[in-house]
């Protein structure tokens, strides 16, 4: 346990909801709205918590569980991750697999909340999670595996953020495609479009969102929350990932970070703007896309 | 300038894979489009410094030919033969992208194998030639309309241009020549041929083309 | 002398474009068909120095080549002239399948022909590697539309999958050039020209990876051109859509060629020691394509294709020569020439049999000895000849190339060798011999005109041809094949 990460982990915690605030003034100056606050998501979570919950008479203890332990399995992500110049909480050789587990843990528990339901609607969404993050869960492994070759390194902490200017000069086209790996997974895994849309109200058409329809009040907010929070995570990685360098100033180092995570936050935005979503079926071509960028990446590396 | 071609060569593979993974033909048009203006930009970029008319002349002709009039012939075909998608290809799209993957593994292997005398100006020029090539090969046999076809032909002439433009810098004109030469034959000959098939036969639907056979 | 050879015929090919009046074109095809065999013969009597700056050159391996494609094409113009006869323009109903065509114009075809000779004929010359490819790629260009000559949906088949394949062929020739120079250029670290010549002499530098690498590239590729299987699948369509006259100009000018131009790339890596590599290779193919063509001829219902497909074989024989060296290689020259007038000799003859007959099914035809007897006849030489029987000059050359496998002690590629000829003897002759025999149908054709001499004579000249070649090997020829086999590292 590194306690000197302390304030990263805090400063996560508390802008995570932000990072949503930024996508959605992003997609909504494209849309030529004004679009809501930029903390309209901690509002939102204000509200839900006040809220009371109704629970469906088929509903057992898994779907009380579940918002409690993503949100938890997230946060135990969040510990992997050094931010900015600040050193991760916990890190041991090995740790990126880890940090795949508890994604995977996060995920597996909102999956069978949703079957928990007994709605076909909410089964179908699960259904569809479980498929696409099959795919999209060995590109991440691929993207780490050849981001830890690059580093030389085989714990979070040395692999990110080592890559220097001098990394990109040399090894800059599988960086590039590892990077662009890294995007797809990261729009992939958080119902961004072009696989998923967050704001879309057609069950049919749903992935995650469907499947959290039955929550309602604290539960939801929990659910929201850890959504922001896995969000940031991923986002952090590659942000950290992309930066070359450290100053070896701590405040200075947080704000390159900072401005980094909220570039990223735009750039999601104008691309939620700007490509169409895909067709259902076209979804796991695009993982198989993303797939294949991460092997390249891997082979023009390994060469 | 190593990093701009090395980039430049991600890019190609890039258009590659997107090209298999594709199936409204105007898309890929435009993909093949894009891959001859990289082209230009590659043989710019593999001799930078020592720019001489003829490297211009070469780069110029190739994004004039490659992505511009060829694209535009190929647009009008499009027009007169009143498709728009390639469907149910030989090959379906993921296995498509998969095998172009493998392309790409192989090329590298290949490369590794046939170490360029001399300091090449970018290590992938053989791995992505090599990987251009065999795509194209690969949506020639795998896609049905005459349209895809003739763009999977450029595709592998494209993949041959890289390799001349940025290995066989010291080879003579003459090899330069072959290739806009071959490029001739893309635009004309098989222009002309694809809108024969289109009058003759009202697709340009090469399963059509089966009378002959064994 | 050797840039009037190409020059010739490229300029009376744009004439031909412009010419309005059909007689006169006929005669500007015969004309230059007549001056381009002119030259030739006089090349056997006075060495013709380079031309271009020596990119062009007539060697040994040249030579027997030039004079076979100047032979061919006369013979061919003559009998073109009486087909372009026979075709009268505008709609014609086809025989197969009912519905209403036309041939492309007179003058295209003419034209493309002659072409077609220019580019043949800087093929042989070309002492450039990237001339040669430039030059095989332009004979794919003029015989593509000769082949859509009849302008119906089989034919656009036939030339589509000919301008696909080829074309993928010569793309990877053009990679295995662009090998070969890199090959060169680690050996010199300058300019690299693709002269064969230059390259020979100094083989020994080469960079050999690329060399191997540029060998194979170079072989799929030309290979492709000159119907090797597996890659031949372009050779059946083409040759039994196209006009007959065209068909025996592929089969027996241009296969040449692109043989030509695997002979170049072979003697590159004979000199450069990777003699025995390349051997391999030449073996394989050969028996493949041997054996690939005998499955297809056993069976074959259409003529034509049977004739294609025997193109398969021979040139598959080439190959296995080539691939044996020695008396072999020797053998394989000779059989190339051989072979050349007697599979083009076998079209004209398809050809007047379609003409007669309306039909290329074999079943549907019956009685050719009675309905055109001099054709029957000749057709029944043909096969003896094409199927190396003595005593055609094709009996000789295969039984060399035996004698090669046997001296070297190759006994199983023999046994493979001779039973696979056996089997394509049966193939052949049970369906040539029926299609000879029998009674003609009493319906078909009636009333069509009985074969004339231009139908005739061009056969026949072929057919005396290939048997003199078998009996008496005239001695200048002897010599100059001896030299090639030489420059192919025969001892």
């Amino acid at each position: 346990m590194n306690a000197s990460g302390l304030p990263a982990l805090a400063a996560s915690v508390l802008l995570a909801p932000l990072f949503l605030g930024v996508i959605n003034r992003t997609k909504a100056a494209f849309a030529g709205r004004v679009g809501q606050p930029l903390f309209q998501v901690y509002f939102d979570l204000a509200k839900l918590i006040r809220k009371g919950a109704v629970y469906s008479r088929t509903t057992t203890w898994v779907f009380l569980l579940s918002p409690l332990v993503s949100l938890a399995a997230t946060l135990v992500a969040l510990l992997l991750l050094p931010q900015g110049g600040f050193p991760a909480a916990l890190a041991f050789p090995g740790d990126f697999l880890l940090l795949i587990f508890v994604l995977a843990t996060a995920r597996f528990l909102s999956v069978i909340a949703a079957l928990d339901v007994g709605s076909s609607f909410e089964g179908m969404g699960a259904s569809r999670e479980a498929a696409f993050s099959a795919l999209a869960e060995p590109v991440l492994l691929l993207c780490l595996a050849v981001a830890a070759r690059e580093a030389g390194r085989d714990s979070l902490t040395g692999i990110i953020g080592s890559v220097t200017g001098a990394d990109w000069q040399r090894a800059g086209p599988a960086l590039v495609l590892v990077a662009a790996s890294l995007f797809a997974v990261l729009l992939a895994e958080n119902a961004r479009i072009p696989v998923d849309d967050p704001n879309t109200h057609l069950e049919l058409t749903m992935i995650h969102e469907v499947m959290i329809l039955d929550h309602g009040g604290p539960d939801l907010a929990l659910l929201l929350y850890g959504s922001a929070l896995k969000l940031w995570v991923m986002a952090a990685l590659l942000a950290g990932f992309l930066l070359p360098g450290r100053t070896g100033s701590l405040v200075l180092d947080g704000l390159v970070f900072l401005a980094g995570m909220f570039t990223l936050a735009v750039a999601i935005g104008v691309v939620e703007s700007t490509i169409a979503r895909l067709r259902l079926h076209r979804v796991p071509q695009f993982l198989v896309g993303a797939g294949a960028f991460a092997v390249m990446a891997l082979a023009l590396i390994m060469r | 300038m190593r990093v701009l071609l090395d980039t430049a060569m991600v890019l190609l593979v890039f258009t590659n894979l997107r090209l298999l993974g594709l199936s409204r033909i105007n898309a890929s048009i435009r993909t093949v489009a894009a891959q001859g203006v990289l082209l230009g930009l590659v043989a710019l970029a593999s001799h930078a410094g020592a720019w001489n008319a003829r490297i211009l002349l070469i780069a110029a002709v190739g994004i004039a030919i490659k992505g511009v009039a060829f694209p535009l012939l190929l647009f009008r075909a499009l027009r007169a033969a009143k498709i728009r998608r390639e469907v149910e290809p030989f090959l379906g799209y993921i296995p498509s992208v998969l095998a172009g993957v493998a392309a790409f593994l192989l090329s590298l292997g290949i490369a590794a194998r046939l170490p360029l005398p001399g300091r090449p100006p970018s290590d992938l020029i053989v791995p992505t030639a090599l990987t251009t090539m065999l795509v194209g090969l690969l949506v020639i046999v795998s896609r049905k309309k005459a349209l895809s076809q003739a763009l999977g032909y450029l595709v592998f002439e494209n993949g041959i241009y890289v390799f001349g433009v940025g290995v066989a810098y010291e080879a003579p004109a003459l090899v330069e020549m072959g290739v806009l030469l071959d490029v001739f034959v893309a635009v004309f000959v098989m222009g002309i041929i694809v809108f024969h098939i289109a009058r003759e036969f009202d697709s340009i639907d090469t399963t059509r083309l089966a009378t002959l056979k064994e | 002398m050797l840039s009037a050879l190409v020059l010739i015929p490229a300029a009376t090919a744009v004439l031909c474009f412009f010419t309005r009046s059909a007689s006169l074109r006929r005669a500007l095809l015969l004309g230059a068909a007549a001056c381009h065999a002119g030259i030739s013969l006089a090349t056997w009597f006075r060495q013709p120095g380079d031309a271009w700056n020596g990119a062009l050159r007539l060697d040994a391996i040249g030579q027997p080549f030039l004079s076979v494609l100047s032979a061919l094409f006369l013979v061919a113009a003559v009998y073109a002239v009486g087909y372009l006869r026979r075709e009268s323009p505008g709609v014609r109903e086809d025989f197969l399948e009912g519905f209403r065509f036309t041939n492309a114009p007179e003058a295209v075809f003419t034209g493309c022909l002659l072409f077609f000779l220019s580019t043949m004929t800087l093929v042989i010359l070309s002492e450039n590697l990237g001339l040669l490819w430039i030059a095989i790629e332009a004979t794919t260009l003029s015989s593509a539309p000769l082949i859509y000559f009849h302008r119906h949906h089989r034919s656009l088949e036939a030339t589509w999958k000919y301008l696909m394949i080829c074309s993928v062929g010569i793309g990877l020739a053009l990679l295995g050039n662009f090998f070969l120079a890199v090959a060169a250029t680690s050996a010199t670290g300058g300019s690299v020209p693709l002269s064969i010549h230059a390259l020979c002499e100094r083989a020994a530098t080469l960079h050999t990876p690329w060399l191997k690498a540029a060998f194979i590239l170079l072989l799929v590729g030309y290979g492709t051109k000159m119907g090797l299987a597996p890659l031949h699948t372009w050779l059946p369509d083409a040759h039994s859509e196209a006009p007959s006259v065209v068909s025996a100009l592929l089969s027996g000018a241009l296969l040449n060629c692109a043989f030509v131009g695997i002979l170049r790339v072979f003697q590159i890596c004979v000199a450069a020691g990777l003699g025995p590599y390349a051997q391999g290779f030449f073996v394989w193919f050969g028996l493949l394509s041997i054996g690939l063509a005998a499955a297809f001829l056993l069976a074959q219902r259409d003529y034509k294709r049977l004739l294609a497909y025997s193109s398969v074989e021979h040139m598959g024989i080439l190959a296995l020569g080539l691939g044996l060296g020695g008396t072999a290689a020797f053998g394989a020259l000779l059989h190339a020439v051989n072979h050349s007038f007697a599979k083009a000799m076998l079209f004209l003859l398809a050809g007047n049999i379609l003409a007669a007959y309306h039909t290329k099914s074999v079943s549907e035809v019956r009685g050719v000895l009675r309905r055109i007897p001099v054709t029957g006849v000749l057709w029944i030489a043909g096969l003896l000849a094409i199927t190396g029987s003595p005593p055609f000059g094709t009996f000789v050359s295969e039984l060399l190339i035996l004698r090669g496998a046997l001296e070297q002690g190759r006994f199983w590629i023999a046994a493979m060798y001779l039973g696979l000829l056996t089997v394509i003897f049966i193939g052949m002759a049970a369906t040539m011999t029926r299609m000879a025999q029998g009674f003609p149908p009493q319906t078909a054709g009636a009333s069509e005109p009985r074969e004339g001499s231009m139908a005739i004579v061009p056969p026949l000249a072929l057919g005396l041809v290939v048997l003199l070649l078998g009996i008496y090997l005239p001695p200048p020829l002897d010599a100059v094949l001896h030299r090639a086999a030489l420059a192919l590292g025969a001892r």
